[in-house]
C-alpha cells in the first residue's frame, strides 16, 4: 500500500516515527480482511483512514503545546504581557492607519465604473485648480470627443422655509447630465433630466434630508417646498449613499445657464465632472484638452490668458496635503510595525537563550527538533494571536477617531471604519508577525540541542547571535528616530502654524449665519433693516461688547475675489488687481480685533445718497500708494468709484497656510440694489466677554422676531474656525507624537532586555576582569558602549530615512526644513537619551558582578 | 522507562506519567471515550500489539465497534501520553510476534481508571435500574 504510506506524511513526523510503521501494517491486516474486494477499497480505506486522524493528531498536537504554553507563559507573566502590548500596537496602529488610507485613497466611490470618471479644472499659472467658467464649459463640451457625458454644478445654500423650523440646505445645482453620468438612479421619483430645464423649478431631495425633514414620506413626490421663498416641486429623492459633490449636500436644483451667464469668462464659479468615452485613457483625454484650452486661448487672448485644462481623476482628486496626511500616517504605522517586531524577535531571542536549558532538558527525554520549533511557534503564535486580537479591537474602536483626516470633499457618506479586507490583512501580519518572531529563536534553540546546554555556565551566543542582536538594536533606533524626527517636523510645522498672526483676534467671538435668500432680500434698504434690527438688539445683550455682519467671516470665505481698478474699469481679474471683497456694517473692524490703522470705520451714515466710501486693508494701500496715505485716494469697483476713509490691518482671509489677497470692505448699505448679491453680508459676528455659547438662544430669538422665516446656521466661534485651519494637522501630530512616544518606549525596553541579556552571559567574563582589578565605571562605560555605538548607527539610519519622508510630505511642513536642526538635535538626544537609560541597569548591574559568585558558577 | 527515543520521542510522557498518578487525575479523565475503555479491556488480560486489540474489540464486541488502524493508534498516542498504558519492550514468545510489533500493557494508573470507569457505568445502572427502567420495554 505505497498509497497508506505516501498519505502518512500528512501526520507529524514525530508521530510518524513513532507510529507509520504499526499504522501501516495494522492497516494492511485490516485491508487483507476484506479478501479480493481488498484492492479495490483500499484506495478509499486509505483516504478515510488518514485524512480524518492526522488532523486531529494535528490539534492534538496544538492542544498540548498551548497547554504548554499557556503554563510556560503563566512563568513569565511579564514577558507575555509585553509580547501581547507590543504585538496590539503594531498591528492595531497598522490596522487603523490602513482602514484610513483605503477608504480615503483607495476605496471606490459610490458611482458606476468611479475609475472612469474625472473632474474638469481652469489651470492657472499659481493658482492650480479653479472652477470653470460657463463660457469655457460650454466650448469645452462642444468641443471634447474624449467623453461619453460632461455636466457641471456648483453650489449654493438656500433657506427651507414651511410649516417646520427654517432650515439651512446644502444644495448643488447641477446640469442635468450629472446624474447619468455618475450613474446612479433616483431611489424614489426621477432625477433631475433635462426636460426640467424648461423652469428650473424642481428639486431632488438627498436621503438624509428626506428622512430628516419630511420622515421618509413617499408622497412627498409633487409636494412643493420653499427655497428662499421660492417655490420649487420635489420630483425625486436620491438613495441613501449618494453624496455628490460633497457628503454635505442636501439636495439638488437645476444649474440652468442664461446668455449673460456666458459673457464673463473669468467668472468661474462651476465645476465639471465628466465620464472618460470608451477606450479612452485619462492621458488621451488630458491631451485632448489641452489642445481646446490652447484654441481658446488663442480665440480669447486676454481672458483666457495661460489659461489650462486639467482633467484629473475623480479619485486622485484630493488635495495634496489631504493625501500626504494618510500616507505619513500608514508610514508611521510600519515603522511602528518594524519596530514591533524587531522588539519581539529580541525579547525571544533573549527568551529562547534563557529557556535553552529547558528545551535541552526536553530534546534529551526525546522531543525532536521538528517537536521544539513548532512548540516555539505556537508560543508565539499564541501571544501574536492575542496582541492581534486587541490590535484589531484597538483598531475598531480608533479608526472612527480619525475621522478629522478625511477630507470633506470625498463624496462618501460615513465615517470610516475598519472594513474586511484590512481586518483580514490584520490577520495575515499577526501570522506572519508570530511566525516571523517565533522561527528564528525556534530553529536557533533546536540547533543548539546539545547536552552542552544542560551544563549550568551557559555563555552568550557567538558571533552570529551578535549580529542578530546588533541588527535589532539598530533596527529599533532607526525606526524610532524616523519616527521622533518626522512628528517634531510635524511639531514645528503646527507651532509655526499656529504662531502665524490671523490679523484678528478670535477668542470670545462666536459667529453664526443668517443668509437672506436674494429672492426677498434684492432690495438694499430691506436688507439693511433685518441687519439694523438684528445688530441693536444683539447689542443690548449682557456681556456682547461689539457686534456686526459680514460678507463671511475670514477662513470661511476662502474666495470671494473682485477686480478693482484705479482708473477707469477693469473686466479681467488677475494677481495685480485681485482684491477680497467683503461688505460690513459698524463695528465690524472692532468685534474682530482687526486694528484700525488710519482713517475711521464703515458707519451708519454711509447709505447710497453719501459720497461712496470703502476701507482697505494696509496691503492694498501700500500696494497702489505705496510712500502715502491711500486716505482719500479713490478706485473702481463693480463699476463704481469710491473714495477710500480708513485703513485697516490685513487679515489672512485665505488661511494660516498662505497670505491671501489685499482686503476691501465696503459699507452694506452702500451696495447698490441687486448688485454683487453674493457678497451681501451673512455672518453675524459678536464679540463678548462671556460664554459665547451662553448667547445663542438669545441670538435665535432676535432674529426669530427679525424674520420668523430665516434660518440660523453655521453657529461656531472664531477660535474653532481658526482651530479647523490646523485641525487636521493637529490630529495626525498627535497620532504620531503618541506613535514616536511609544516607539521610544518600546526601543528603550528593546535596547534594556538586549543589553541585559549580554551582561547576564558574560557574567564570567566580567566576573573576570573585576577580578583583575578593572574599575567600575570603566565596566558601565564597556557595557554601555556597546549599546551607544548600535543606537548612533541606528540614528544616522532612521534620521535618513525621516529625512527622506519630509522631503516627501513637504507640502505639510508648512515651510519648515526637512533637515530642520533644532528638530534632529532634539530627536537625537532623546533617542540617546532612551538608549542610556535603556543601558543603565544592565550597566550597573554588571558593575555590582560578584567575581568570586561569577567564577563559582563555572 | 524504555530505551530513549522509542517510548517518549513523540510524547514526552516521562514527567506526564509523574503527574498523572493521583485519584483528581483519575477523576479528570472520566468519562473514557468509548474506545479508550476498550482497548483498557483488551489490555486487561494480556499485552498485545495493534492490530490484536483491534481484533479483540472486534470479537468482543460481535462487530459493533470497527476501529480503523488511524483511530487505533491516536488513542493509543494518547493513552501512552496520559500513562494508561506502555509500550512493553520484553515481548512474549507469542506465535504471531513479529519483529515490527509493539506490545502495549495496562499501567497500573491505567487500571485505576478502568475501574473508575466501571464504577462510573455501575452507578449509572443502579440509577436507572432504581427508577424501574429496564434495557428491554417492558
Amino acid at each position: 500500500m505505497t498509497l497508506y504510506r505516501a498519505l502518512l506524511r500528512l501526520y507529524p513526523a514525530g508521530y510518524r516515527a513513532e507510529y507509520g510503521d504499526e499504522l501501516h501494517a495494522t492497516f494492511v491486516q485490516r485491508l487483507r480482511e476484506r479478501g479480493r474486494l481488498a484492492p479495490l477499497v483500499g484506495p478509499f480505506a486509505a483516504l478515510a483512514d488518514v485524512l480524518p486522524n492526522a488532523l486531529l493528531v494535528h490539534l492534538d498536537l496544538l492542544r498540548q503545546d498551548l497547554r504548554h504554553a499557556a503554563r510556560s507563559l503563566g512563568r513569565a507573566p511579564g514577558f507575555a504581557v509585553t509580547v501581547v502590548l507590543v504585538v496590539a500596537l503594531g498591528v492595531g496602529a497598522n490596522t487603523a492607519a490602513f482602514s484610513l488610507a483605503d477608504f480615503v485613497l483607495l476605496r471606490p466611490l459610490p458611482f458606476a465604473e468611479p475609475d472612469r470618471l474625472v473632474k474638469l479644472w481652469q489651470g492657472l499659472p499659481g493658482y492650480g485648480r479653479n472652477e470653470l467658467s460657463p463660457a469655457n464649459y460650454r466650448d469645452w463640451r462642444a468641443a471634447a470627443r474624449s467623453f461619453s457625458g460632461m455636466a457641471a454644478y456648483t453650489n449654493r445654500e438656500a433657506n427651507l422655509t414651511g410649516a417646520a423650523e427654517p432650515e439651512r440646505l446644502e444644495i448643488a445645482r447641477a446640469t442635468p447630465e450629472l446624474f447619468g453620468l455618475l450613474g446612479v438612479p433616483a431611489a424614489l421619483g426621477r432625477a433631475i433630466s433635462p426636460a426640467d430645464s424648461a423652469d428650473g423649478q424642481v428639486v431632488v431631495l438627498g436621503h438624509g434630508l428626506w428622512q430628516r425633514r419630511f420622515g421618509g414620506d413617499p408622497g412627498v413626490l409633487g409636494t412643493p417646498v420653499r427655497l428662499d421663498g421660492e417655490l420649487y416641486t420635489v420630483i425625486g429623492v436620491m438613495p441613501p449613499g449618494f453624496r455628490y459633490p460633497s457628503r454635505e449636500t442636501d439636495a439638488w436644483t437645476p444649474l440652468l445657464f442664461t446668455p449673460d451667464d456666458y459673457l464673463d469668462r473669468n467668472d468661474t464659479y462651476i465645476y465639471g465632472i465628466a465620464r472618460l468615452g470608451p477606450g479612452v485613457s485619462l492621458r488621451q483625454a488630458s491631451a485632448e484638452m489641452t489642445t481646446i484650452a490652447a484654441d481658446l486661448e488663442r480665440q480669447y487672448p486676454k481672458e483666457n490668458r495661460d489659461t489650462r485644462a486639467l482633467v484629473i481623476g475623480l479619485r486622485d482628486d484630493l488635495s495634496e496635503s489631504s493625501r500626504l496626511l494618510v500616507l505619513g500616517l500608514c508610514g508611521a504605522a510600519l515603522c511602528i510595525l518594524l519596530l514591533a517586531c524587531a522588539n519581539l524577535a529580541s525579547l525571544l531571542l533573549v527568551r529562547g537563550v534563557a529557556r535553552a536549558r529547558e528545551l535541552a532538558v526536553r530534546a534529551a527525554l526525546g522531543a525532536g527538533a521538528e517537536r521544539l520549533v513548532r512548540q516555539l511557534v505556537t508560543e508565539s503564535l499564541a501571544l501574536a494571536a492575542i496582541g492581534g486580537a486587541l490590535g484589531v479591537a484597538l483598531a475598531l474602536y480608533g479608526t472612527p477617531l480619525l475621522g478629522r483626516l478625511v477630507p470633506a470633499s470625498l463624496p462618501v457618506r460615513d465615517q470610516p471604519s475598519a472594513n474586511l479586507p484590512v481586518l483580514l490583512g490584520a490577520v495575515v501580519l499577526t501570522l506572519l508577525t508570530g511566525v516571523a518572531i517565533g522561527i528564528g529563536p525556534a530553529v536557533a534553540a533546536a540547533r543548539r540541542r546539545s547536552f552542552e546546554a544542560l551544563r549550568e555556565g551557559v555563555r552568550a551566543g557567538g558571533g552570529r547571535t551578535r549580529r542578530v542582536r546588533a541588527t535589532l538594536i539598530v533596527v529599533e533606533v532607526a525606526a524610532s528616530a524616523a519616527l521622533l524626527v518626522s512628528s517634531g517636523l510635524l511639531l514645528r510645522a503646527v507651532y509655526r502654524l499656529q504662531s502665524v498672526d490671523p490679523g484678528f483676534r478670535s477668542e470670545n467671538v462666536l459667529t453664526i449665519r443668517t443668509a437672506l435668500p436674494w429672492t426677498t432680500y434684492s432690495l438694499t434698504d430691506r436688507r439693511e433693516r433685518f441687519y439694523r434690527r438684528v445688530l441693536d438688539e444683539v447689542r443690548t445683550l449682557p456681556g456682547v461688547q461689539s457686534a456686526a455682519y459680514v460678507t463671511a467671516v475670514p477662513m470661511r470665505l476662502k474666495g470671494g475675489i473682485f477686480p478693482v481698478a484705479i482708473s477707469g474699469e477693469v473686466s479681467v481679474t488677475d494677481a495685480s488687481n485681485s482684491v477680497a471683497l467683503r461688505t460690513v456694517t459698524p463695528q465690524y473692524f472692532e468685534a474682530l480685533g482687526i486694528p484700525l490703522e488710519e482713517g475711521r470705520d464703515v458707519a451708519e451714515a454711509d447709505t447710497r445718497t453719501s459720497p461712496l466710501v470703502a476701507v482697505v486693508s494696509g496691503s492694498f494701500a501700500r500696494r497702489y500708494w505705496p510712500n502715502r496715505s491711500a486716505i482719500g485716494m479713490g478706485f473702481t469697483l463693480a463699476g463704481e468709484k469710491r473714495a477710500i476713509v480708513g485703513v485697516v490691518g490685513d487679515v489672512r482671509t485665505r488661511g494660516l497656510e498662505q497670505e491671501g489677497e489685499p482686503q476691501v470692505y465696503l459699507p452694506s448699505s452702500q451696495m447698490a440694489d441687486s448688485a454683487i448679491m453674493f457678497y451681501a453680508p451673512k455672518d453675524l459676528v459678536v464679540r463678548t466677554s462671556s460664554a459665547e455659547a451662553a448667547l445663542l438662544p438669545a441670538l435665535r430669538r432676535i432674529v426669530a422676531a427679525a424674520d420668523p422665516d430665516q434660518p440660523i446656521s453655521e453657529v461656531r466661534t472664531l477660535a474653532d474656525i481658526v482651530g479647523d485651519e490646523t485641525a487636521p494637522r493637529v490630529t495626525q501630530l498627535r497620532l504620531l507624537g503618541a506613535l514616536s512616544l511609544i516607539a521610544l518606549l518600546i526601543a528603550g525596553l528593546g535596547i534594556h532586555g538586549l543589553l541585559a541579556f549580554v551582561v547576564s552571559r558574560r557574567t564570567r567574563e566580567l566576573g573576570v576582569r573585576r577580578a583583575l582589578g578593572e574599575e567600575t565605571g570603566s565596566l558601565v562605560r564597556r557595557v554601555l558602549r556597546e549599546g551607544v555605538v548600535l543606537s548612533l548607527v541606528g540614528l544616522l539610519l532612521g534620521m535618513g530615512a525621516a529625512w527622506a519622508a519630509a522631503t516627501g510630505m513637504g507640502a505639510l511642513l508648512a515651510g519648515v526644513e526637512p533637515a530642520d536642526p533644532l528638530t534632529l538635535i532634539a530627536a537625537a538626544a532623546l533617542c540617546l537619551a532612551t538608549a542610556v537609560i535603556g543601558g543603565l541597569r544592565p550597566a550597573l548591574r554588571a558593575a555590582r558582578v560578584d567575581p568570586v559568585v561569577a567564577l563559582r558558577e563555572e | 522507562m524504555g530505551k530513549p527515543g522509542s517510548l517518549c520521542r513523540y510524547s514526552q510522557c516521562g514527567y506526564t506519567l509523574a503527574v498523572m498518578a493521583s485519584d483528581t487525575d483519575v477523576d479528570a479523565l472520566l468519562p473514557l471515550p468509548p474506545a479508550t475503555f476498550h482497548i483498557l479491556l483488551a489490555l486487561a488480560d494480556q499485552d498485545r500489539h495493534g492490530y490484536a486489540i483491534l481484533q479483540d474489540i472486534e470479537t468482543r464486541t460481535g462487530g459493533e465497534l470497527r476501529l480503523s488502524a488511524g483511530t487505533l493508534y491516536r488513542s493509543i498516542a494518547r493513552m501512552v501520553e496520559q500513562g494508561l498504558i506502555a509500550e512493553v519492550i520484553r515481548r512474549p514468545p507469542a506465535r504471531d510476534d513479529d519483529e515490527r510489533r509493539r506490545y502495549y500493557r495496562v499501567t497500573p494508573f491505567g487500571r485505576s481508571v478502568a475501574r473508575a470507569e466501571m464504577a462510573r457505568l455501575a452507578e449509572l445502572i443502579r440509577l436507572a435500574r432504581a427508577r424501574g427502567l429496564t434495557p428491554e420495554p417492558a
